[in-house]
């Protein structure tokens, strides 16, 4: 287990957003957190990433407990994650939103950058070196130089991507990775998906509203509403689960109209 | 999701307007010409050597002008770390400088210290004054944050109006001159020329912070905290990061000021002082060098050429920055029409 939730509670006032749910994710896995509209899949990936501080229970990440740390610490742990509505640097160009992501695997300050120091050089050095490897990945190298806001929608997303795996993570939560993306991006995003996880060894969870792609990558999933965890299993166990199709798909039958 | 469209779209317009107007390709070409390190070494030396120069050949009012300028360039730089570079929208600058001013004024005064020993101390109150301020304000964000600041300001003021060893509202009076090498600095020309030095070294320390990990980290934090954070950066660290230097930078300057004028008072350091040092960076274009240094030359040039028109010199400059604030939003300094360079200066 990479990571491992115990009985999580958060709670808004008098609301309870999430509520004590419970399940791991396996190292070098696939996973995916399902549910209806407002049942507190953000909420609890706010949690998981030190964003909300959940009241109760515990999240063991590598077997340390991450509740009471705050984001940066768990992002430098190696916990990274995207944001459901985009959140780039939108004034800084695509590079520079990249490289944000080496800042907790480097260490110059001050006297460094005055000074222009043979080490600070060498880690500028390796700074850019990694995040072109990221864009490479990514598929985005050729936008390198524009501002990341006069970037097409598609193209705003990979960026956001490459700048969660420029932290180096072991785990990257993605919220829904495929909002806003076109039949083509999507199936761009499976297999961009499957090679984090088999070309870079890094453990893949995210929120997902569109059922095909969920379908078609995870390898376990878990779905919650109301706050509470309702079903998991593989793609067919959570198909076939009266409890999820009563909650979930039936709904988005509807909503599809 | 509605946002990111819009956003595309204005963006897609921009672009669009951009292509036609030969201004910006002027601007272009001139930036693209200062990419090249021969003609940027050439242009800056030369331009550092008619400064050197200008002693020699002007009138001494026109030297006080000049030291002024290079005085609010090093301020501006200063407050344009925290606005400009960290986004922290700061009412109450001019509290940094007068802690470097008293701090000087009063070793001079009171201990017989050394000028220059004056310096690493007052560094040293600029720091605690920086994190003075930064610390309980670390979860504010900007409106909120510049009521914090401009109480901070004015708290200053008023500590040093009323505390025996500031010299209550008189100031402090009489604060010997520095000497260096066994010469005295007294005149103009010597404060000009340690202005200048200052300002010199602020702009290549703002440019060497710009391009380093710390100043993207700045950045990041001013375009958006949460992703910020969630990209490692310890923003609380980063936020009080930026105080404290743009604290130093303003206390250094206080420093020299103290020696240069021999005499300081609480009304050098009012609110309206704030907001000129403010003025001058937005005015200029936040965050950007050269727009900065030009926001504080014009601040100062500006009512020194309209001297003449009395008491009407800062309601024209007022109704201009009015204009300005319409119609360029972002400052005079023009910026390349694809935005950045390749390795991402303005």
């Amino acid at each position: 287990m990479i990571l491992d939730i115990k009985d999580l509670t958060l709670r808004f006032g008098g609301l309870t957003a999430v509520n004590k749910v419970s399940f791991g994710i396996e190292e070098g896995s696939i996973e995916s957190l399902i549910g209806p509209n407002g049942a507190g899949k953000t909420s609890l990936f706010n949690c998981l990433t030190g964003f909300y501080k959940a009241q109760e229970g515990d999240i063991l990440f590598q077997d340390q407990s991450v509740m009471r740390l705050k984001p940066h610490k768990i992002t430098i742990l190696g916990m990274a994650r995207t944001f459901q509505n985009l959140r780039l640097f939108k004034n800084l160009t695509v590079m520079e939103n990249i490289m944000s992501g080496m800042h907790c695997r480097t260490s110059s300050g001050l006297a460094g950058a005055v000074m222009r120091s043979p080490g600070q050089r060498a880690e500028e050095k390796r700074i850019r070196e990694v995040a072109t490897e990221c864009m490479e990945f990514i598929g985005i190298l050729d936008k390198k130089d524009m501002v990341a806001k006069n970037l097409p929608y598609g193209d705003q997303r990979r960026v956001e991507w490459a700048r969660a795996l420029a932290t180096q993570p072991k785990l990257l939560l993605l919220d829904e990775p495929a909002a806003g993306l076109n039949y083509d991006e999507k199936m761009q995003l499976v297999e961009l998906i499957r090679r984090i996880r088999d070309e870079r060894k890094i453990t893949v969870f995210l929120i997902e509203h569109d059922m095909g792609l969920v379908m078609k990558v995870s390898e376990k999933i878990f779905v919650i509403d109301y706050g509470t965890k309702i079903a998991e299993g593989t793609v067919q166990e959570v198909q076939n689960n009266p409890r999820v199709i009563e909650a979930y798909l039936g709904k988005e039958e509807e909503d599809a109209i | 999701m509605k946002e990111n469209q819009v956003d595309i779209q204005t963006a897609a317009a921009q672009t669009a307007t951009k292509q036609k107007n030969p201004l910006v390709q002027l601007i272009d070409r001139l930036y693209e010409l200062f990419d090249n390190k021969k003609i940027r070494f050439i242009v800056l030396a030369a331009a550092v050597a008619v400064l050197l120069y200008l002693p020699m050949r002007t009138s001494m009012y026109f030297m006080e002008v000049m030291t002024n300028v290079w005085f609010y360039v090093v301020m501006c730089l200063g407050l344009n770390i925290i606005v400009g570079f960290a986004g922290l929208l700061s009412l109450g600058y001019a509290a940094f400088f007068a802690v470097g001013a008293y701090t000087t004024g009063i070793l001079i005064l009171h201990y017989g210290v050394n000028f220059w020993l004056t310096l690493p101390v007052s560094v040293l109150m600029a720091v605690i004054a920086g994190l003075a301020i930064g610390t309980p304000t670390l979860k504010l964000r900007s409106d909120y944050l510049a009521i914090v600041t401009l109480g901070f300001g004015e708290m200053t003021r008023l500590a040093a109006r009323n505390l025996e060893i500031t010299g209550r509202a008189t100031g402090l009076v009489g604060i010997s001159r520095p000497s260096i090498f066994g010469m005295t600095l007294y005149k103009i020309n010597h404060f000009y020329y340690a202005f200048l030095l200052l300002a010199i070294l602020a702009i290549f320390v703002s440019y060497r912070l710009q391009d380093s990990r710390i100043g993207r980290a700045w950045k990041c934090i001013r375009e958006d905290e949460d992703a910020a954070e969630a990209m490692g950066i310890n923003v609380v660290a980063i936020r009080l990061f930026a105080f404290v230097i743009g604290s130093v930078f303003g206390a250094l300057a206080g420093s020299f000021m103290a020696v240069k004028m021999t005499a300081i008072s609480p009304d050098s350091f009012l609110f309206t002082q704030s907001v000129m040092i403010l003025l001058a960076v937005v005015l200029g274009g936040m965050g950007k060098i050269p727009g900065v240094i030009l926001g504080a030359f014009a601040m100062v040039i500006f009512p020194e050429i309209f001297r003449g028109i009395g008491q009407y010199r800062m309601l024209i400059f007022g109704l201009l920055l009015l204009v300005l604030m319409i119609y360029r939003p972002q400052g005079l300094w023009p910026e390349r029409s694809g935005g950045y360079s390749a390795k991402g200066k303005i």
